[in-house]
């Protein structure tokens, strides 16, 4: 009796501790994203935080399409219910078209196109100040520590989150980030003898995460939600079963 | 291109002005008097009254004998300056550059101009018209220099537009007081029976410096294009525009900052009573060394907010440069467009690209590193991918088109295509392997070809076949072959990455 509600004093405390940590008050922000239900187990609390810096890392051109279009799957799930968002970049290749696979709309995103590091800094900075955004995405290849805090504090006012797609970085330096993930491609899945390319997938890595542990899954898009990848598998063995059967 | 001048004569400008604003004086003869050495002059009279042979300078009380119902009234020193400053403003929308010309006459440098209304005649024919209607008698005309227009459009009868480089010709047959001379010169000509300006104009200019002085050649020169005339053009007084001049120069960034706030206290309030806001304004900083030192911002919404506004400033200030100090500033509203009030919403859309926040940060992000960087995409009916979408600036512009083909198109797309070497046995399929930048990679599964042709409208070219390939990593590219297929020369390339 006693030791049950020691425990229940502790995981309340942490729970305190998470909250002031921008974690937020969860049991109720808990169904705000239900795509995102996925990715919020790697999460302290099962909690997708969105009071800080994500970022992402991509060593190859591909992996930085990849992480662009996890970024979009995101993205859309916060602006069902956010205004629109912000995208800055210094060379940016981004096509518009293309993120309606992931449920986005691309005429609610506004693309700033910058040369100058200082200044997409300057510009992410001043976006994340503005509430009325769902999300600012920026990419930059280095991110300082002493920059990261800036943008953390920032953020912490504004509840804005940043993604940062930091493509071939010279260090991965410490960072205020809640979480840094590197994105992979998955050969997709299809049914036997069934020509084309499949859903994108991707094996997702969480390098680092605040207040838990790094974690590893595979994901894919199914075009309106994530999707397990071994769910995928497990749905076409029984389709094949079936098949033979 | 050579300089353009139109001279406007107004005959009757006085009697003209007060024909219009009392019409019955129209139809009868009516002039103005002003008190001169105890005599009362007339100094200007109206069509009626100049053909019954009425001058300005007679004495009122000969011209009481010539036309009995004669109608007088009180000239006011300075009444025609004020009534061609009106006429030179109004005249702001021929040309940018407009000069009183007094007693009587207004001058416009139409150089580059009259091409707008097709020739030099119609211009003229347009500015004559429209004053007509407005109630003056005028007389324009059109030469290379202010001397010659202002001569032709007085005393000549038949052409008004004098050619390029033909104002010799055009002054030969006038008579010298078209050159703008003096009485006493005019008066000496006269008696030596130098009527015309072609009977002197070939005189050694010794010869017409002795008898007459420099000043003639001076006219003669003036007319001709050899010496250059002073053209000096009215400032039209914005709209909206404050100033602040300060009791010491300032040269704190401080005391800038605590200048624009005042400045902008006053422009907004003006505005907010009209309901107007800033789309551009100008900050002009008079230094004491006489230089002028100047700042512009701009508003992706028409704004009345003095602390927007000055937020745009602030992004500015440091790049002031005071030296000495500064005594005088002035804020002008360049361009001014009806707020849109802002209705208080129950509850924030989906598509808030309206709101007043989101403008004020790409107002911050512009005024910091221009306009040109932040875009907004809409579709475009195009399939080509370089053209399916379209830039747009403006926040409010939508489009009625859907985004096509969303599977089909990589979400990064490169610039511009690169070479990719390929292993392509068969025809119209994907290749099996292909090289791109020193990688090779394993073909495993592919989607296509979907062929695009050019806009065979706008550009001649091959067409491209694409393909969605996937290689043995799971990492998707978007290729394409320009061309049809041929087993040695087939061109192929890479331009896109899937997610």
């Amino acid at each position: 009796m006693e030791k049950a509600s020691k425990q229940h004093i502790i995981a309340d405390l942490k729970k305190q501790i998470l909250g002031m940590q921008g974690y937020g008050t969860l049991s109720i922000e808990d169904d705000v994203f239900p795509q995102l239900k996925l990715l919020a187990k790697a999460f302290p609390n099962q909690h997708f935080p969105l009071t800080g810096i994500h970022e992402f890392i991509a060593n190859e051109t591909e992996d930085a399409a990849a992480s662009t279009g996890f970024i979009n799957a995101i993205l859309s799930a916060l602006m069902q219910t956010g205004g629109p968002s912000i995208w800055i970049s210094a060379t940016r290749n981004v096509f518009p078209p293309a993120m309606q696979r992931f449920a986005l709309q691309p005429d609610q995103i506004i693309f700033i196109d910058l040369k100058n590091h200082k200044e997409i800094l300057w510009v992410l900075e001043e976006a994340l100040k503005c509430e009325n955004l769902s999300a600012v995405v920026a990419e930059i290849p280095e991110l300082s520590f002493s920059q990261s805090r800036r943008l953390q504090l920032v953020i912490e006012k504004s509840k804005v989150p940043a993604f940062i797609i930091r493509h071939q970085p010279q260090q991965l330096n410490n960072t205020t980030c809640l979480a840094r993930w590197q994105i992979k491609h998955l050969p997709s899945i299809l049914p036997d003898g069934m020509p084309g390319v499949g859903q994108p997938s991707w094996s997702v890595e969480l390098l680092k995460v605040r207040n838990a542990q790094p974690s590893s899954f595979k994901l894919s898009w199914n075009g309106t939600c994530f999707q397990n990848f071994e769910q995928q598998t497990e749905v076409l063995q029984t389709f094949r079963k079936l098949q033979a059967s | 291109m050579g300089k353009r001048f139109v001279s406007i004569w107004f005959p009757f400008l006085l009697t003209d002005w007060l024909g219009i604003r009392r019409p019955a004086l129209k139809e009868v003869a009516c002039v103005f008097t002003a008190a001169v050495k105890g005599r009362i002059i007339i100094t200007a009279c109206n069509a009626l009254a100049s053909k019954q042979g009425i001058q300005i300078g007679m004495v009122l009380a000969d011209a009481r004998a010539l036309v009995h119902e004669l109608e007088a009234f009180d000239d006011k020193p300075n009444r025609n300056a004020k009534l061609l400053q009106g006429l030179a403003e109004w005249c702001i929308r021929y040309t940018p550059f407009v000069s009183i010309d007094l007693p009587d006459g207004i001058l416009l440098d139409a150089s580059g101009c009259t091409h707008l209304w097709d020739t030099e005649a119609h211009y003229l024919a347009q500015i004559s018209k429209r004053l007509k209607e407005l109630g003056y008698t005028n007389k324009p005309a059109i030469a290379d220099t202010i001397g010659t227009s202002w001569a032709v459009s007085r005393f000549s009868t038949q052409e008004f537009v004098v050619a390029q480089k033909r104002q010799y010709y055009a002054l030969l047959s006038l008579p010298p007081a078209a050159l703008r001379l003096e009485q006493s010169i005019l008066d000496r000509l006269n008696k030596l029976g130098l009527q015309k300006i072609e009977r002197f104009i070939q005189m050694p200019r010794s010869v017409l410096r002795r008898r007459f002085g420099e000043n003639l050649l001076h006219r003669i020169g003036q007319a001709m294009g050899d010496v250059p005339e002073v053209f000096n053009p009215i400032v039209v007084v914005p709209e909206y525009e404050e100033r602040l001049p300060c009791l010491e120069p300032i040269k704190t960034a401080t005391a800038i900052e605590i200048a624009i706030k005042k400045l902008l206290e006053q422009l907004c309030s003006l505005l907010k009573k009209e309901g107007l806001g800033l789309r551009s304004a100008e900050l002009k900083g008079f230094r004491i060394d006489g230089k002028i030192i100047r700042t512009s911002i701009g508003t992706n919404q028409s704004n009345n907010d003095v602390q927007h506004l000055f937020k745009l400033f602030a992004l500015n200030i440091d790049k002031l440069a005071p030296g000495l100090g500064v005594e005088l500033f002035v804020l002008t509203a360049n361009k001014v467009e009806p707020v849109i009030q802002a209705q208080d919403k129950l509850w924030i859309t989906q598509s808030d690209l309206q709101s007043p926040a989101l403008s004020a940060l790409l107002d911050r992000v512009a005024g910091k590193v221009g306009l040109a960087a932040i875009r907004r995409f809409l579709p475009q009916a195009q399939y080509w991918p370089e053209r399916a979408i379209k830039k747009t600036a403006a926040l409010s512009e939508n489009s009625n088109l859907p985004w096509h083909n969303p599977l089909g198109r990589p979400i990064h797309l490169l610039h511009q295509p690169e070479n990719i070497q390929v292993t392509a046995p068969i025809p119209d399929y994907p290749p099996l392997i292909f090289i791109y930048k020193g990688k090779k990679h394993n073909i495993k599964k592919a989607d296509g070809p979907e062929r695009l042709e050019r806009s065979w409208w706008l550009e001649d070219g091959e067409h491209r076949d694409y393909y969605i390939v996937e290689d043995d990593d799971g990492c998707r590219y978007w290729l394409f072959r320009a061309g049809h297929y041929s087993a040695e020369n087939s061109r192929w390339f890479i331009h896109g990455f899937f997610a």
